[in-house]
C-alpha cells in the first residue's frame, strides 16, 4: 500500500497517535536463532565437558556437606523440641487412636471421637457440615484405617499449631513491613521448591524418625500458605481505613489489632486452609521415617505392588482433605455472618449446643465401656473394595498395554531423547549460554540476574548433568500438561456442565497421593522417564487446567459477544478472542505446571528417572550420601526458582491479557 | 440459620444413631478386655513392656516382622511397634536412639554394622536363617527361548535386544531401588558389557518390570534377587557370571564377578539386649528359612491377606518351629 | 546557576487578628529521595515538571502558609494534583512535612513526639474522608466510638457518646447497622459523627462530598452548615468544587501545582481573581449569587434624590436586584451607617446578563 493515510481528527483536543513502533523481531525468531546456535555449537563439541557425575560417585563439595551435616548431628535443643513434639503427639494418640496396654482401645473409642466430631462440626458451622464430618470419620472407621486416619489427622493440626504460631507473626511482619517481606520472600521459595525428601534427609538427622520428623518437615512444608496469604491480606487492607482511623490517634498496635488484622480476617482464613490442606498433602511422605499416619499403608501398599491396598488410604487422604476443606471453610462463612450480626440468637444458639453436648457425652462414655463402641467392628470392605480394583486396574494396563507403550515410544523417541541430547549432552559453558540466552529471550532483562544465579549456583553444586536432565523432563512433562491444560481448560470454561463434573475429579488428582497412581503407571510404562514424566502430569495437570478454565472463563462476555457479532466460528472465537486474551492465566499456568513438575521429580527417582530424583532417594539411605542429596535438593530449588522469575518476568512483559 | 425442624430432625438423627449403636453393639465391655489381655501378658511371663521392630521396605521382610511381633504379642505379651523405615543409615540411627530395637533382615550395610558394633550401639546376632542371593536374572521365557542369554560371555551380542528408550543405544541393564547393594556399573564395564545400568529405582518397580516382561515377551535383564515372593508368581532365570571369589568385591569399582551370597543376618539394640526383654531372647533364638519367607510373603502378595493375618496363619500351621524359638 | 534565590514569599497570606486557631507557615512537602535537601537551593524554584527531571523528586506542597481564625471554616479548593489534600494531610502529620511549621492552638506540631501527636489526634483535631475510611467489620455505633475507644474510655461513656453524635448527624436507629448496609451519604454522616465524637476545636474535611450524588451532596453541605452553626468549630474543608467552596467558605484558598494563588473572601475570589487561572475557575459562577454591592457600586455622585433606599453593601447582587430595578434611580450602599457608594440599574444588569451569555 503506497498510498499515504491522512490522519482524521478522532476527537478534538486528543492526543495525538502514537507514532507507529519500529518494526522489531518477534521473540520466537529469536529464540529461533538461539537454538540454532546451539544446535550448531553442539554438532561439534557434543559429548564434552557434560559435567556427568554418575549414581554412586560424589565431589568434594559433596562430601563436605556431609561432613557439616555429620557436624549438626542431634543437639541437645533438637532433642528437647523432638521430646516435646512426642509428647504432645503421644497424648493426643493415646487419647484418640493409640491404645496404651493393656487396654484395648484408646482412652475414647470411636463412638466418642464420631460424637465430638460432629459437634465441633455443628459448633463451628453448620448441620450439613456435621454430616459430613459425621460421615468422613465413620469412613475412616468402616475401612479399617481408624487409627491412621486419627494418626494423620493428630500429625496434620498438630503441624498446622505450630505452623500458625511461628508464621501468623512472621505474616504480621512481612504485612507490615516491606524489607521484612523482601528478606522473608526467598526463604518462602526455598521451603516450597525444596523436595520433602531432602526435608526428610536434614531433619532425620537433626530430630531422628516417627512423630517429631513429620511434625517439623509438616511444618516447613505448611508454613509458606499461611505466611503469604496473610500477609498479603494484611498488606492489602485499605488504605483509607488506616488512614482515617490512624487520624484519630491510635498507636501502631491498636493499628494492627483493631484494623489491620481484622480487615485481613478473611484472607487470614483462605491462608490457614491452604495451610491445612498442604499440611495434609506432605504429611503422607513423613511415612519415609515412620511418621505416624495414612502415608504408612499407602507405602506399604506400594512396596506390596498392591495397587489397591493403597488406593483405599489414599482416597480416605482426599476424603479427609475435602472435610477439612468444607469445615474451614463454612466455619469461616459462618463466623463472619454471626460477627455481622447474622444466624440466629445467640442465646438459643448456647442452649442447642449444651444440650446437644449430653449426647456427647453418653456417647464418649459408651465408647469407654462398650468394646465395639470403642475398636471399630473389623470387616472386609476395605479388602473387597482392593480387590476389586486391583482387577479394574489389571484389566485396564492390560487394554492399554499396545497403545501405552507406543505412545510412550513416540514421546521418548520424538521429543524427551533429542532434547536431552541437546541439553544434557552439550558442553556445561554450551548449556549455560543458551539456557542464560533463551531466558532473556523469554523474560528481558529482567530475567538476567535470577538466570545467572541460578545457573551459576547449579554449576557449582557439581550436579550439572543430573539437572540438565530434569530440565529435560520438566519441559516435556509441562508441554504435556499444557496441551491438557487447554483442551480441557477452554472445554471447562465453554461448558458449565463439564465444569462441575470434571473439577472434583480435578481436586481429588490434586489431593491423592502420588504413591497411589505409582503402581498403574508403572504397569503401563515400565521404569523409565516417561513414568516420572506422567507422575508429574496427573499432580502438575489439575492446577493447570483449573487456572486455564478461570482464565478463559474470565475473559469479560462483552467483549466474546462482539467477537460473536461478527460473525466468527467457535474455533475462531476460542483462538482470536478466548485464548490471546486470557494470555496471563495461560503464562500462570504454564508456571504453576513447570513447578508441580519439578515437585514430582524426587518421585521420578523411585521409577526409574534417575538424576536428582535418584541422587535425593540414594542420600536418604546412605548416611555418607547426605551432602549429594542436599546439593540434588538445591539444585531443584535453583532450577525451580529461575523458571519461577523468568516466567513472571515474561508475564510481566505480555501484560495482562494482552 | 437453620430453621427448627431441620434441626429438630438432626437431632433426632443423632439420637436414633447413638440408640442403634446401644443395642446393636452385642460386644464385651472395655474392662473386660484389658483385664484379659493383662491375665494374657501375666501369664506370658512378665513385663515386655514395648517391642519396636525396625521394618525395612520388601516384603520379605515385612514377613519377619510380623512372625516375630505376632509371636512377641501374643506369647510374651509385649506391645509391639512396626518402625517403618529405609535400610542403612537410618535404620541403624535409629538403634542408637532407641526408636528401634531390632533389625532382622540386614542384607549389607556392613560399614554402618560396623561402626555401630564399634561404638557400642549395635549388637551382630548373626545369621537370621536365610540366605540372600543376589544376581543378574532375566524372566522365564527368555531363558527358554534363548538359552544362550544366561551366560554373560554372550550378553553382547543381545544388547541391541535389549535396548530400551531410556538405554541410548546399549543394551538396558534394570538396575533396582537405590539404597540395595548393587555393584552392576563396575560389573559391566569390567567385563566390557555393552550395557547401560537404568535404575527403576525401587522394588515395586522393578516387579512390574519383571511381570510385563513375562507377560510380554519383552526381552529384560535386571538387578534381582532371592528370597523373594514373586519368585512363586512367575519364573526367572540367574545369569551366570564369573563366579564369586573370596574377595573380587572388595574394591567396589573393581568388581568383576557375582554377588556373594549373602548371610542374612539380624542385629539388634545393645540396650534392648541388656534390657532383660523376653523379646530379645525371641529374637536371639529365631530363624527363618528362605521358604518360610516366602511363603508367608505369599499370602500377603498372592492371597491379599494383611501381614497380622498372614503371620498369625503361619504361626498357626508351624507350632514346633515357633516352640524352638520360644524354649 | 549560581546565584541563589530566596524562597518565594507567599502570593497571598491572609493573617487574621487574635490568636488564630491554625497557622501554617512555610509548608513544603516534597517527594522523592533526599528531599529535604532541594528545599532552599535554586532547585526549588523549578517547575514540577522540570524538578522531576532532574531530580526525579515530585513537588506535593510549595512554601504555603496561612491563618485560620478560631470558628472560621476556611475553604481549601484546586483541582485534583494541586496538592490540596497533601496539605491537609500535613496538618496532622499523615504525611511529614517536608519543611515549614503547623501551629494548633498555638503549638507547633511539627517538631511534636509522637505521644503528643497521639494526644492532638485524639482531642484536638479530626478528619472525614473522601472515602468514609470506615471500619466495615465494625457496627456504626463502634465505628463513631473508635476514637473513643482508642485513648481509653470506658464502653459505657463512649457508647452514651457515639449515640447522641449519631443523632446528632440523624442516623438514629442505624447504631446497630454495618457500614455497608448504608448509602454513601449516610455512610459519610457515620464519618462526620466519628470525627465529632472526639469533640476536637478544629475539623478537617477532606473532599468529604466528592463521592456522593450531586442531591445527597447539597443535603451534606446543609449538614455542615448546620453542624457549624450548632457547633461553632473551627472548620478545613477541602474540595475541588468551585460551589461548594462558594456556598461553605468563610474565605477560599485556591492552590495550584503545590502553590497558593489567591487568599480571600469568597465575593473577593470572584470579582477580583487573581490570575487567568482564578479568572477561568470563576468565569461559570453565577456572579450575582455571589457578588455583594460592595463590587458593583460606584461613588456616590451629587445628584441623589433624598427619599433613596440604602442596601447594606454585603447585599448579593440578585438580592438587591428587585430594589434597584424598581426604583427610579440609582440606590445607596452603606457599610454600617456609613454610605460608601451607590448602584444603579445599569450596575445591577452588567452583572446579571453577563452571566447569561
Amino acid at each position: 500500500m503506497a498510498t499515504a493515510t491522512v490522519a482524521r481528527p478522532v476527537e478534538p483536543g486528543a492526543a495525538p497517535p502514537p507514532p507507529p513502533e519500529p518494526r522489531r523481531v518477534p521473540r520466537w525468531v529469536w529464540a529461533l536463532v538461539v537454538l540454532g546456535l546451539w544446535i550448531l555449537v553442539w554438532s561439534f563439541t557434543r559429548g564434552d565437558d557434560t559435567l556427568f557425575v554418575s549414581g554412586t560417585e560424589q565431589t568434594d563439595l559433596h562430601e563436605r556437606i556431609t561432613d557439616i551435616a555429620d557436624g549438626l548431628g542431634g543437639s541437645a535443643i533438637t532433642g528437647v523440641i523432638a521430646d516435646g513434639i512426642n509428647a504432645i503427639v503421644e497424648t493426643l494418640q493415646g487419647l484418640i487412636s493409640t491404645p496404651e496396654a493393656p487396654r484395648p482401645a484408646p482412652q475414647i473409642g470411636w463412638l466418642g471421637v464420631v460424637a465430638i466430631a460432629t459437634w465441633v462440626g455443628y459448633a463451628v458451622a453448620s448441620w450439613r457440615i456435621a454430616l459430613l464430618v459425621a460421615a468422613s470419620f465413620v469412613s475412616f472407621g468402616l475401612f479399617g484405617f481408624w487409627e491412621d486416619s486419627m494418626d494423620l489427622l493428630i500429625v496434620t493440626l498438630v503441624s498446622v499449631f505450630f505452623a500458625v504460631l511461628i508464621g501468623f507473626p512472621v505474616a504480621i511482619a512481612i504485612g507490615l513491613s516491606r524489607t521484612a517481606s523482601r528478606i522473608v520472600t526467598p526463604v518462602l521459595d526455598l521451603l516450597q521448591t525444596m523436595p520433602t525428601f531432602v526435608y526428610l534427609m536434614f531433619v532425620f538427622i537433626l530430630f531422628g524418625i516417627g512423630a517429631p520428623n513429620a511434625v517439623v518437615c509438616t511444618v516447613a512444608y505448611a508454613l509458606p500458605p499461611i505466611v503469604r496469604i496473610a500477609g498479603f491480606g494484611i498488606r492489602d487492607v485499605s488504605p483509607a481505613a488506616i488512614e482515617a482511623t490512624d487520624s484519630l490517634g491510635q498507636t501502631t498496635w491498636q493499628r494492627l489489632w483493631k484494623v489491620q488484622v481484622p480487615m485481613a480476617r478473611r484472607t487470614i482464613i483462605l491462608g490457614l486452609n491452604q495451610t491445612i490442606l498442604a499440611a495434609l498433602s506432605i504429611a503422607i511422605i513423613a511415612g519415609y521415617v515412620n511418621g505416624p499416619g495414612l502415608g504408612k499403608p499407602v507405602l506399604s501398599a506400594l512396596t506390596q505392588n498392591n495397587f489397591g491396598a493403597g488406593l483405599v488410604p489414599g482416597l480416605l487422604i482426599v476424603v479427609m482433605g475435602i472435610m477439612l476443606d468444607r469445615t474451614t471453610t463454612a466455619a469461616s462463612e459462618r463466623s463472619e455472618r454471626v460477627a455481622r450480626g447474622g444466624g440466629e440468637d445467640p442465646r438459643r444458639r448456647r442452649i442447642v449446643l449444651g444440650s446437644l453436648l449430653v449426647p456427647v457425652a453418653v456417647a464418649v462414655w459408651y465408647s469407654r465401656y462398650a468394646i465395639d463402641a470403642a475398636v471399630f467392628p473389623s470387616n472386609d470392605l476395605a479388602s473387597s473394595v482392593a480387590s476389586r480394583a486391583n482387577d479394574w486396574m489389571e484389566s485396564i494396563t492390560s487394554a492399554l498395554d499396545g497403545p501405552s507403550g507406543a505412545f510412550k515410544d513416540a514421546v521418548t523417541y520424538g521429543l524427551l531423547n533429542p532434547l536431552q541430547s541437546l541439553l544434557a549432552e552439550s558442553p556445561w559453558w554450551l548449556a549455560y549460554a543458551g539456557l542464560l540466552a533463551l531466558s532473556l529471550v523469554v523474560g528481558g532483562l529482567r530475567a538476567l540476574v535470577p538466570a545467572v544465579v541460578g545457573l551459576t549456583g547449579i554449576y557449582l553444586l557439581d550436579l550439572w548433568n543430573d539437572t540438565m536432565v530434569v530440565l529435560n523432563m520438566t519441559i516435556v512433562a509441562t508441554a504435556l500438561v499444557m496441551v491438557l491444560a487447554l483442551v480441557f481448560g477452554v472445554w471447562m470454561a465453554r461448558s458449565r456442565r463439564v465444569d462441575l463434573i470434571v473439577r472434583p475429579t480435578l481436586d481429588a488428582g490434586q489431593t491423592i497421593p502420588a504413591f497411589v497412581y505409582l503402581i498403574p503407571v508403572l504397569a503401563l510404562f515400565g521404569p523409565t522417564r516417561f513414568t516420572a514424566i506422567v507422575a508429574g502430569i496427573i499432580y502438575a495437570a489439575p492446577a493447570a487446567i483449573k487456572l486455564v478454565a478461570d482464565g478463559v472463563r474470565g475473559v469479560g462476555e462483552t467483549v466474546v459477544e462482539a467477537g460473536r457479532s461478527t460473525g466468527s466460528t467457535t474455533w475462531q472465537e476460542i483462538t482470536k478472542v478466548q485464548l490471546p486474551m486470557a494470555k496471563g492465566s495461560l503464562v500462570l499456568a504454564t508456571n504453576q505446571g513447570l513447578l508441580y513438575v519439578l515437585a514430582m521429580v524426587v518421585i521420578g527417582g523411585l521409577v526409574g528417572a534417575g538424576a536428582l530424583g535418584y541422587d535425593v532417594v540414594y542420600a536418604l539411605a546412605h548416611a555418607d550420601y547426605a551432602g549429594k542429596g542436599a546439593a540434588a535438593g538445591f539444585s531443584i530449588v535453583l532450577l525451580g526458582i529461575l523458571i519461577d522469575r523468568v516466567m513472571r518476568a515474561a508475564a510481566d512483559r505480555a501484560g495482562p491479557g494482552r | 440459620m437453620l430453621d427448627p425442624i431441620k434441626r429438630r430432625a438432626g437431632l433426632s438423627a443423632l439420637a436414633a444413631a447413638a440408640l442403634l449403636a446401644l443395642t446393636a453393639c452385642g460386644g464385651g465391655s472395655v474392662s473386660e478386655q484389658t483385664e484379659a489381655n493383662e491375665e494374657q501378658a501375666a501369664a506370658a511371663g512378665g513385663d515386655c513392656g514395648e517391642f519396636n521392630i525396625l521394618v525395612h521396605p520388601w516384603v520379605g521382610y515385612t514377613a519377619d516382622a510380623y512372625v516375630v511381633g505376632h509371636v512377641a504379642e501374643e506369647e510374651l505379651g509385649c506391645t509391639v511397634n512396626y518402625v517403618e523405615l529405609k535400610e542403612g543409615g537410618p535404620s541403624y540411627q535409629a538403634l542408637a536412639s532407641g526408636d528401634g530395637d531390632v533389625i532382622l533382615e540386614e542384607w549389607s550395610h556392613q560399614a554402618e554394622l560396623e561402626a555401630a558394633v564399634a561404638d557400642g550401639t549395635a549388637v551382630d546376632l548373626g545369621s537370621m536363617g536365610a540366605v540372600g542371593i543376589i544376581g543378574w536374572y532375566v524372566p522365564g521365557w527368555l531363558a527358554e527361548e534363548h538359552p544362550e542369554v544366561l551366560n554373560w560371555e554372550n550378553l553382547n551380542d543381545f544388547a541391541d535386544e535389549f535396548r530400551t528408550s531410556e538405554s541410548g543405544n546399549q543394551g538396558q541393564f534394570l538396575g533396582s531401588d537405590p539404597t540395595y547393594t548393587q555393584y552392576d556399573e563396575a560389573i559391566i564395564k569390567n567385563l566390557g558389557l555393552n550395557f547401560k545400568v537404568v535404575f527403576s529405582g525401587g522394588e515395586t518397580a522393578t516387579v512390574e518390570a519383571f511381570e510385563k516382561a513375562q507377560k510380554n515377551k519383552e526381552w529384560l535383564l535386571g538387578y534381582f534377587w532371592e528370597p523373594h515372593y514373586i519368585h512363586a508368581e512367575i519364573p526367572f532365570a540367574r545369569v551366570e557370571l564369573p563366579p564369586y571369589e573370596e574377595g573380587c568385591d572388595k574394591n567396589k569399582a573393581e568388581v568383576d564377578c557375582d554377588y556373594a551370597e549373602t548371610e542374612l543376618k539380624k542385629v539388634a539394640s545393645k540396650e534392648f539386649m541388656d534390657s532383660g526383654s523376653p523379646a530379645a531372647s525371641l529374637v536371639e533364638k529365631w530363624t527363618l528359612s528362605n521358604e518360610d519367607q516366602n511363603q508367608i510373603a505369599a499370602y500377603i502378595t498372592a492371597d491379599g491377606m494383611s501381614p497380622e493375618d498372614a503371620a498369625a496363619k503361619w504361626v498357626e500351621d508351624n507350632p514346633d518351629k515357633v516352640e524352638a524359638w520360644l524354649g | 546557576m549560581t546565584q541563589t534565590v530566596p524562597p518565594t514569599t507567599p502570593v497571598a497570606t491572609e493573617r487574621v487578628a487574635g490568636d488564630p486557631a491554625l497557622s501554617v507557615q512555610g509548608l513544603w512537602k516534597i517527594f522523592g529521595p533526599r528531599a529535604e535537601r532541594i528545599i532552599g537551593t535554586p532547585d526549588a524554584e523549578l517547575s514540577r515538571a522540570e524538578l522531576k527531571r532532574k531530580t526525579g523528586c515530585v513537588v506535593g506542597v510549595k512554601d504555603v502558609s496561612f491563618d485560620v481564625a478560631p470558628g472560621e471554616v476556611f475553604v481549601v479548593m484546586g483541582l485534583s494534583g494541586s496538592g490540596k489534600s497533601t496539605l491537609v494531610r500535613m496538618l496532622t502529620r499523615l504525611i511529614e512535612p517536608t519543611a515549614g511549621t503547623v501551629e494548633i492552638g498555638g503549638q507547633d506540631i511539627t517538631k511534636a513526639p509522637d505521644s503528643r501527636l497521639r494526644e492532638l489526634r485524639r482531642k484536638h483535631v479530626s478528619m472525614v474522608f473522601q472515602h468514609f475510611g470506615l471500619l466495615p467489620h465494625r457496627k456504626v455505633v463502634d465505628n463513631v466510638s473508635y476514637g473513643l475507644e482508642i485513648r481509653g474510655e470506658k464502653k459505657a461513656a463512649r457508647r452514651e457518646r457515639a449515640m447522641r453524635m449519631i443523632e446528632l448527624v440523624g442516623l438514629s436507629g442505624y447504631d446497630q447497622s454495618y457500614p455497608d448496609q448504608l448509602s454513601g451519604g449516610m455512610q459519610q454522616r457515620v464519618g462526620l459523627a466519628r470525627a465529632l465524637a472526639n469533640d476536637p476545636e478544629l475539623l478537617l474535611f477532606d473532599e468529604p462530598f466528592s463521592a456522593l450524588d450531586p442531591l445527597i451532596r447539597r443535603d451534606m453541605q446543609n449538614e455542615v452548615v448546620r453542624l457549624h452553626r450548632e457547633l461553632g468549630k473551627t472548620m478545613v474543608f477541602i474540595t475541588h468544587d468551585l460551589q461548594e467552596a462558594l456556598k461553605l467558605g468563610d474565605r477560599i484558598l485556591i492552590m495550584r501545582d503545590g502553590q497558593i494563588v489567591q487568599v480571600g473572601r469568597p465575593d473577593e475570589v470572584v470579582a477580583r481573581p487573581a490570575d487567568d487561572y482564578v479568572r477561568e475557575f470563576v468565569s461559570d459562577v453565577p456572579k450575582s449569587h455571589v457578588l455583594t454591592l460592595r463590587w458593583v457600586m460606584r461613588p456616590v455622585d451629587d445628584q441623589v434624590a433624598p427619599d433613596t433606599p440604602v442596601l447594606p453593601c454585603d447585599t448579593v447582587v440578585r438580592e438587591a436586584a428587585r430594589v434597584v430595578l424598581d426604583h427610579n434611580g440609582p440606590v445607596l450602599v452603606a457599610e454600617g451607617d456609613r454610605v460608601v457608594g451607590m448602584v444603579d440599574d445599569d450596575d445591577i444588569l452588567r452583572v446579571v446578563v453577563a452571566e447569561e451569555r
